[in-house]
């Protein structure tokens, strides 16, 4: 339909307001915040022994969940577009789960679990293990919300592509580890990338799963989503905004990095 | 089509390598996602089916899964008309910077949830430039789902909307049909699928919110208090079994919102061939 | 009548119409021919007032519709992938500009079923566009455009989604309900073989323009240039003449004006045989012979023959040759 020029731009003009009032005058007001009294203080301000080791502990953290999560998604993915097995529909739930769960719920599963009252807790304290309010807790729970992210966009591309490639792999002599190495990798690479760089700003944003998990041990157990909570509850207003400031330069960069590979992560190939 | 000259040991390593691959990432799944939630649920039961049944009933777990349930269904019916709107003029308009505005729709995606709610309560809340308060009202927590679920509606709709054959809209218009005819008739009906999964997707995401309410609501109990809230209350308060019955409750929630989403992805292709 | 004059289209930089004038006569049926780019579909489209013209008129039964939106021009379209309503069932696709228009129920119903009934589809109110076949979705679709009993009817490259033989069936068909219909019909095919078996005038266009116009017997035997003569038959060249290969007679023996020429293949297709045949300078060329003549002349690869045009001398050069667009008698 072509719409008339003063639609067009009244649609416009109420989309752009919207996003406007709720999105973009929000964020660009922190920024404008956060730097208002300049960057030394900010600096100062994120370069402290709590906001450093935050700022470790959540790279470390996300350093272990994604890579065995785009391991799981990639071996899923498989065998859910490849395999015929029942239960398909099962799987397909648990995997949505992390989706629509409240990450309090999420939390709490594993104090449930691994703490010291919970199923696995006698075990682990004979072990010497503490997983709850210590670093182990916090990646399980990390591992938990960023679960299917890789698994969501293999999936598609995988049947998209369908397995002739893989099937003239073997005619002509290749094993099942080489085809897949060198025929089914490269063909879905650019939907593990995006799933990955999602996974990513999934493991570094988390905060409510972290927070039942966590016991905001600072300097032990704070991540920099923790950190920003911390300070503004101790009033350390400007401390909050630097935090978050850094926060959401990790988020735009993720979105730029988003924008370059979507286009392409539907190709199913170079 | 089947692969010929596959010798037989072959097949079967890539066999048993298939089935290898499903168990461990079967096993995987069920550690991680299907343990812990299961622990939920047989918590929550610990104390008898009276202590869950007081737990989910009392006066303030009612207030605040009302309260959540309503600004879910707020947000949500928010979202369907501004979203369809968004993705209607992301799609179909072109302006400068249209580019960098359909990039920042994720925006929220990408943003801690904690992040999120500082930001909006430097615009709404206590120092706000404009002059607002709206800090620790209801609007507040219906502001912060606003915020977080935006993605949602947009990106379901938008796919349909650009595959939308618009020789359709143009064969209405040869027969005579007005804009708002098409609209309503041709446009409005292809995308209903898609707008009501985006639907579900952020209503789903609105229950369970916790980071960006928990700034701004101010956890005022029988008024802003949302279920998330309220059972971090409980956990914190050492009441995990009634924590575990509100959650047992709110996953049901969850699930049968996941299961809307699969059928409605399947009501939504039946036309298609 | 359909009247086009001086239309001139552009997209950006790309010219998708150069002044094109065109008259369509009433109840006939008008192919507009040519290869992809040429503007077919444009001008088509133009007609309809799915496009606009940046310069030139259109006029429709003596009425100035050039920015008539294409609401009110009481036309009717179909399109090549069908444009059907796949959330609509047949009977309300069909219904549709009945019930854009308030007819009342009843009526909607009676003209439904006797449309449905005319293409062949009576029975399948209740199906969904995508329970069709692809013929069968065309044919709705024009069931859809007449019902609102439209004074012309564009189709643009109805056929070109579907398989061969439904092509063919389907265009016979389609001649045979315009005779009973008798509305003003317009389609855009590249299909020589579909615009010579069922148009009653065909335009020729190519390249922007409108090369020539006419019955499909005068584009054949009379085509005003290169273009058009290659575009509707095969063709071969004898010198400086374009003939066509059954227009060539091939002898043992020289006769005058006759060119010498080798056998290098001899193709039996059955009732007739194709001589392929290499000339002195090299250039090779085809000769369509009767199983008869070709009998009669015993040809073998090698054989040294005489071939000579026995069509009217037309001695049309190469695409240098802008010939003039005939207007049709």
């Amino acid at each position: 339909m072509t719409v008339s020029r003063p639609w067009r731009i009244g649609l416009r003009t109420l989309a752009l307001a919207y996003l406007g009032a709720l999105l973009f005058v929000p964020v660009g007001l922190v920024f404008y915040r956060t730097f208002e009294h300049g960057i030394a203080a900010v600096w100062a301000s994120i370069t402290t022994p709590a906001a450093i080791h935050a700022f470790q502990l959540t790279l470390t953290v996300t350093a272990i969940a994604v890579p065995l999560n785009t391991v799981f998604g990639i071996v899923m993915a498989l065998a859910l577009a490849r395999g015929r097995w029942r239960g398909k529909g099962i799987v397909n739930a648990l995997i949505d789960l992390p989706f629509a769960v409240s990450p309090i719920v999420i939390g709490l599963s594993l104090v449930l679990v691994y703490g010291i009252h919970g199923w696995l807790g006698p075990a682990l304290t004979k072990a010497g293990v503490q997983v709850i309010f210590s670093v182990p807790g916090i990646v399980l729970a990390t591992i938990f919300v960023s679960l299917p992210f890789v698994v969501r966009e293999v999936t598609p591309v995988l049947k998209e592509i369908g397995d002739e490639q893989e099937q003239a792999a073997a005619t002509l002599g290749a094993g099942a580890w080489t085809t897949f190495r060198r025929v089914t990798l490269p063909s879905i690479r650019w939907g593990v990338a995006y799933g990955v760089v999602l996974s990513v700003a999934r493991c570094i944003g988390e905060f409510g799963a972290v927070s039942v998990v966590s016991g905001k041990i600072a300097g032990e157990t704070d991540t920099l989503t923790l950190l920003v909570e911390k300070r503004f509850s101790n009033f350390d207003l400007a401390g909050a905004y630097a935090a978050s400031a850094l926060l959401a330069l990790i988020a735009l960069g993720t979105l730029l990095v988003m924008t370059m590979i979507k286009p392409r992560r539907e190709e199913g190939d170079a | 089509m089947s692969a010929t000259a596959v010798t037989v040991p072959a097949r079967r390593a890539e066999r048993s390598f298939g089935a290898l691959g499903l168990g461990v990432s079967t096993l995987w799944l069920s550690l991680i996602v299907l343990l812990p939630l299961s622990a939920v649920v047989v918590h929550g039961l610990d104390g008898g089916l009276g202590a869950f049944w007081d737990a989910v009933t009392s006066r303030q777990a009612i207030a605040a899964l009302r309260f959540t349930v309503l600004v879910s269904l707020a947000t949500v019916a928010i979202n369907v008309v501004g979203g369809t709107l968004i993705a209607w003029v992301l799609v179909r308009d072109r302006f400068p910077g249209k580019r960098i505005v359909n990039a920042l729709i994720d925006l929220p995606f990408a943003l801690p949830t904690i992040v999120a709610g500082l930001v909006l309560l430097t615009l709404y809340g206590q120092r706000s430039p404009l002059g607002l308060d709206i800090a620790f009202t209801q609007a507040a927590v219906l502001l912060a789902l606003l915020f977080v679920t935006l993605p949602f509606v947009i990106r379901s709709v938008q796919p349909v909307l650009i595959e939308l054959d618009t020789e359709m809209e143009q064969a209405a218009l040869s027969l005579g049909a007005a804009n708002a005819t098409i609209f309503r008739r041709i446009v409005l009906p292809n995308l209903v699928p898609a707008i009501l999964s985006g639907a579900a997707l952020a209503f789903a995401r609105a229950i369970g919110e916790f980071g960006s309410i928990v700034l701004i609501s101010g956890n005022i109990p029988f008024k802003t208090q949302v279920s998330s809230v309220y059972v971090f209350n409980l956990i914190e308060s050492d009441a995990p079994i009634s924590a575990a019955a509100v959650s047992t409750v709110l996953l049901l929630v969850s699930l049968v919102v996941l299961l809307a989403i699969r059928g409605l992805g399947r009501w939504g292709a039946r036309h298609d061939r | 009548m359909i009247s086009v004059t001086g239309v001139t289209k552009r997209f950006g930089d790309y010219v998708a119409l150069d002044d094109v004038s065109l008259e369509v006569p009433d109840g006939s049926l008008t192919a507009l021919l040519g290869p992809s780019g040429s503007g077919k579909s444009t001008l088509l489209r133009i007609i309809g007032g799915l496009e606009s013209p940046d310069v030139g008129r259109v006029e429709i039964h003596g009425e100035d519709q050039t920015s008539v939106s294409a609401r009110r021009r009481g036309i009717g379209f179909v399109f090549q992938h069908y444009a059907a309503f796949k959330h609509m069932t047949v009977r309300d696709n069909v219904a549709f500009g009945l019930t854009v228009r308030k007819r009342p129920k009843a009526e909607i119903a009676a003209r439904v079923d006797e449309l449905l009934e005319i293409v062949g589809l009576a029975g399948y109110q209740r199906r969904y566009p995508s329970q069709l076949s692809g013929g069968q979705r065309q044919r709705m679709a024009l069931a859809r455009a007449l019902a609102v009993e439209p004074r012309v009817l564009l189709l643009d490259e109805p056929f070109g989604a579907l398989d061969a033989k439904v092509r063919a069936d389907l265009r016979e068909w389609l001649r045979k309900l315009h005779d009973e219909v008798h509305v003003t019909t317009l389609l855009v095919t590249h299909d020589q073989e579909e615009a010579m078996s069922i148009a009653d005038q065909i335009a020729v266009m190519d390249h922007s323009r409108i090369e020539q116009v006419g019955t499909p017997r005068e584009l054949y035997d009379r085509p005003s240039s290169a273009f058009v003569m290659r575009f509707l038959g095969p063709v071969t060249r004898l010198g400086e003449a374009l003939v066509r290969p059954h227009d060539i007679a091939l002898s043992h023996e020289a006769r005058p004006g006759s060119f010498e020429a080798q056998v290098a293949r001899v193709v039996h297709l059955g009732f007739e045989v194709r001589a392929e045949l290499v000339l002195g300078d090299g250039e090779e060329l085809a000769v369509q012979l009767t199983r008869a003549e070709a009998d009669e002349l015993e040809l073998a690869v090698g054989d040294i023959v005489h071939v000579r045009s026995t069509a009217l001398p037309r001695a049309l050069a190469d695409a240098g040759d802008a010939a003039q667009p005939a207007l049709s008698a």
